[in-house]
């Protein structure tokens, strides 16, 4: 009889017993994140476990290559369709949006979290009105990456921070059509985050701007024709073949094959032409800031960021708040630190990382750290402008526009077109938009 | 002499038919080639064609990192649900169409093909609002009409082609031994049309298979099938060919396989009411 009993009774604690913990995994919070595809991005996803055992939250991962992440991202917080708890947005999105109010402010982060350890630059990029609206997941900034044993043979000395005058210099030093090497490869490609960033930014290095104080686009002014013309008269002589063609992936890899002299990209770049199993060249590899005109106090370095950011109105901003906190912490640092060692670890967001002896080692992180501290994206250019930014105008509207200058100019850059006509162009598409914007 | 002058000339003509078809599927092939490649043979130049490690990292990384499974399964369920809601609401317009034409058949015909020269991102928006309206975003079930309605003015078009070859005399003798209408689709034309019908179902299974609008813009976790997978791939900073092409082969493997064993129906259906 007792064993009957003690048998129903344990029956029906298992039962109990299960049942709750269907229905605590059944109801433990699970948040969505919808990110970007790249290393660092990825290498998180590997350590969600790890945050899913401390908290009790899982998470559910999104990834999309950028541009349909974007797509997909403006579709989903313009109608607010509630997909995601998470975004990865950048600095471009994240003021507009801020300013909508289509972002949860991130002003409730812990002390722990200690917000002030965030690089000033980032900060600032990533806020409105001084309110901070995503949290940096890593930074970046872009610099010169140079052959040094080329620049050796060339018996020349690559400065700390050189101006574009030398950088023509070298080129023509390097430049060696007979064995394939290009002196010098830049972004070309159409596309505002592509060619449009970096000629935006060679225009800030030559003192020009996209925009006066009264939004009248600038493009007729005789800076933009300088550098755009020295741009062109540059890379038809030692750039290479289709430069128009040319993107982030197509120069890194002639980069890594030991085809290009120098090349001014993103600071990420830095990890992987010196990754010996991508790079020919890793053994050879040096840094510089990016060049400026002679005479301009700007550099043609930008300012980036990928961030995470809560959309207003989801359902689990608690759970999405602590995944932010621990993603772009400094423990997470460590924890990669630890497992992947010092190069691997998100950069460009936190001044302690900076700090950390450690971290001091990796070759490329001072250089990166200088680019970033060199870039600012309130006062971008000489001139005073109204607007946000340093490689892009944080305006809704700037994507299509720059799209479409950028267009323009790689026709220029094909030679289809005059770089006057080009620059005409430019001015006229952007005030064309401008106005049907409401902004002139 | 003629003869041998024939047997010249087909022999020119299988050698240009056969380079034609190695062009056409060249990209493919490589993208497989790639897949077995490290990234710095993905972008070595001169290219390197067979003469490299092969590896198998790269399916190993994707295995990995998603869930291959879940995405696939997606993709079967969304093409293969889509593909059979389309036929049964096409084949009963199309008959109608085909044996009991109006005034106005040919117009709206037409008409239902110019729905297809709407660029799909002008209704994005009233289609992604619709869906969060009925609670629908991310659904599998919603995706599957999606994709029917965008593909069924193809499915139609090819039935209507398909059923006017179909003699409407043998319909009549149907009706004169009394077959009701319900027989006469059923025990009569559906037999007879099955070749057309198998090769609408397999080229819209692969329509809906390769769909990667709306797949991706309406999904995010449950119901992303295999364009998504692929999109998770593709990176804009840092050397990703050899992966994306393991993914990209491992989404396209189902639907080369079935092309491959029913290539008779399908360059037949696509052939068909071609040549008159």
């Amino acid at each position: 009889m007792f064993f009957k009993a003690a048998l129903r009774t344990s029956t029906a604690l298992a039962l109990c017993v299960s049942a709750t913990a269907a229905f605590a995994e059944s109801h433990a919070p699970t948040i969505t994140i919808a990110t970007v595809n790249n290393g660092d991005m990825i290498r998180m996803q590997g350590y969600t476990d790890q945050f899913t055992e401390e908290t009790g939250i899982n998470v559910e991962w999104v990834t999309l290559e950028e541009n349909v992440l974007r797509q997909r991202v403006t579709t989903d917080i313009t109608t607010n369709g509630g997909q995601f708890d998470i975004m990865t947005i950048g600095m471009y999105e994240t003021p507009i949006w801020g300013a909508n109010g289509w972002l949860v402010p991130l002003d409730g982060l812990s002390e722990e979290y200690n917000v002030d350890d965030l690089l000033p630059a980032m900060r600032a990029g990533l806020s409105h009105d001084g309110t901070l609206y995503a949290a940096p997941f890593y930074g970046e900034s872009s610099m010169i990456m140079y052959r040094t044993d080329l620049m050796d043979a060339a018996g020349l000395e690559m400065p700390e921070a050189p101006t574009w005058q030398f950088i023509r210099e070298a080129a023509a030093a390097m430049d060696d059509p007979e064995n394939g090497v290009n002196g010098v490869c830049l972004r070309g490609k159409p596309g505002w985050g592509e060619g449009g960033a970096f000629i935006t930014v060679t225009g800030n290095s030559f003192g020009a701007r996209w925009f006066d104080e009264d939004w009248n686009a600038q493009f007729d002014q005789p800076e933009w024709a300088e550098a755009l013309n020295f741009y062109v008269s540059l890379m038809n002589d030692y750039g290479p073949d289709g430069y128009e063609n040319n993107g982030f992936t197509e120069n890194l890899n002639l980069f890594n094959q030991g085809l290009c002299g120098m090349w001014i990209d993103a600071t990420v770049a830095a990890s992987f032409v010196t990754n010996p199993e991508d790079s020919t060249v890793a053994d050879s590899v040096g840094f510089a800031l990016a060049p400026n005109s002679e005479g301009v106090d700007r550099r043609a370095n930008w300012l980036w960021a990928w961030a995470l950011a809560i959309p207003a109105g989801t359902q689990q901003e608690d759970a999405a708040m602590q995944f932010i906190e621990w993603a772009t912490s400094t423990d997470y640092i460590e924890l990669v630190a630890e497992n992947e060692g010092w190069a691997n670890v998100p950069p460009g967001a936190r001044t302690s990382l900076y700090e950390n002896p450690n971290y001091q080692d990796v070759p490329f992180a001072q250089m990166t750290l200088d680019s970033i501290l060199a870039a600012d994206p309130t006062n971008p250019t000489v001139d005073p402008v109204p607007y946000v930014g340093i490689q892009f105008v944080a305006i809704p509207e700037f994507a299509g526009i720059a799209t479409e200058v950028s267009q323009e100019f790689a026709a220029a850059y094909a030679g289809q077109i005059s770089v006057e006509e080009a620059l005409e162009n430019a001015q006229a598409i952007t005030n064309e938009a401008m106005e049907a914007a409401g902004y002139r | 002499m003629a003869r041998a002058v024939t047997s010249r000339r087909k022999a020119l003509n299988t050698t240009l038919a056969w380079l034609v078809g190695f062009l056409i599927f060249f990209p493919i092939l490589w993208t497989i080639l790639t897949s077995f490649k490290t990234e710095a043979d993905a972008i070595a130049n001169p290219p390197v064609f067979l003469f490299f490690d092969w590896t198998l990292e790269n399916y190993e990384v994707v295995q990995e990192r998603s869930n291959y499974m879940r995405f696939l399964w997606n993709s079967i369920f969304i093409a293969g649900g889509s593909t059979i809601l389309g036929l049964l609401v096409a084949i009963p317009a199309a008959w109608s169409m085909a044996f009991v034409p109006s005034r106005r058949t040919k117009d709206i015909l037409l008409w239902m093909l110019s729905t297809k020269m709407l660029p799909a991102v002008g209704v994005l928006y009233p289609i992604y609002l619709l869906c969060i309206q009925l609670g629908v975003l991310d659904n599998r079930y919603a995706l599957v009409v999606i994709l029917m309605l965008i593909n069924l003015p193809i499915i139609v078009w090819m039935l209507y082609t398909y059923f006017r070859e179909i003699p409407g005399e043998i319909l009549e003798a149907a009706r004169m031994d009394g077959a009701s209408l319900k027989d006469e689709l059923l025990y009569v034309l559906t037999p007879m049309a099955i070749p057309g019908i198998a090769s609408t179902l397999l080229l819209n299974f692969i329509l809906a298979w390769n769909e990667a609008f709306w797949t991706l813009n309406l999904t995010a976790v449950d119901a992303a099938p295999l364009t998504a997978f692929i999109a998770s791939y593709s990176s804009p900073e840092g050397l990703f060919f050899a992966k994306l092409s393991a993914a990209s082969t491992m989404a396209i493997a189902p639907i080369l396989i079935l092309g491959w064993f029913s290539q008779k129906q399908l360059v037949r259906g696509l052939t068909f009411g071609a040549v008159k």
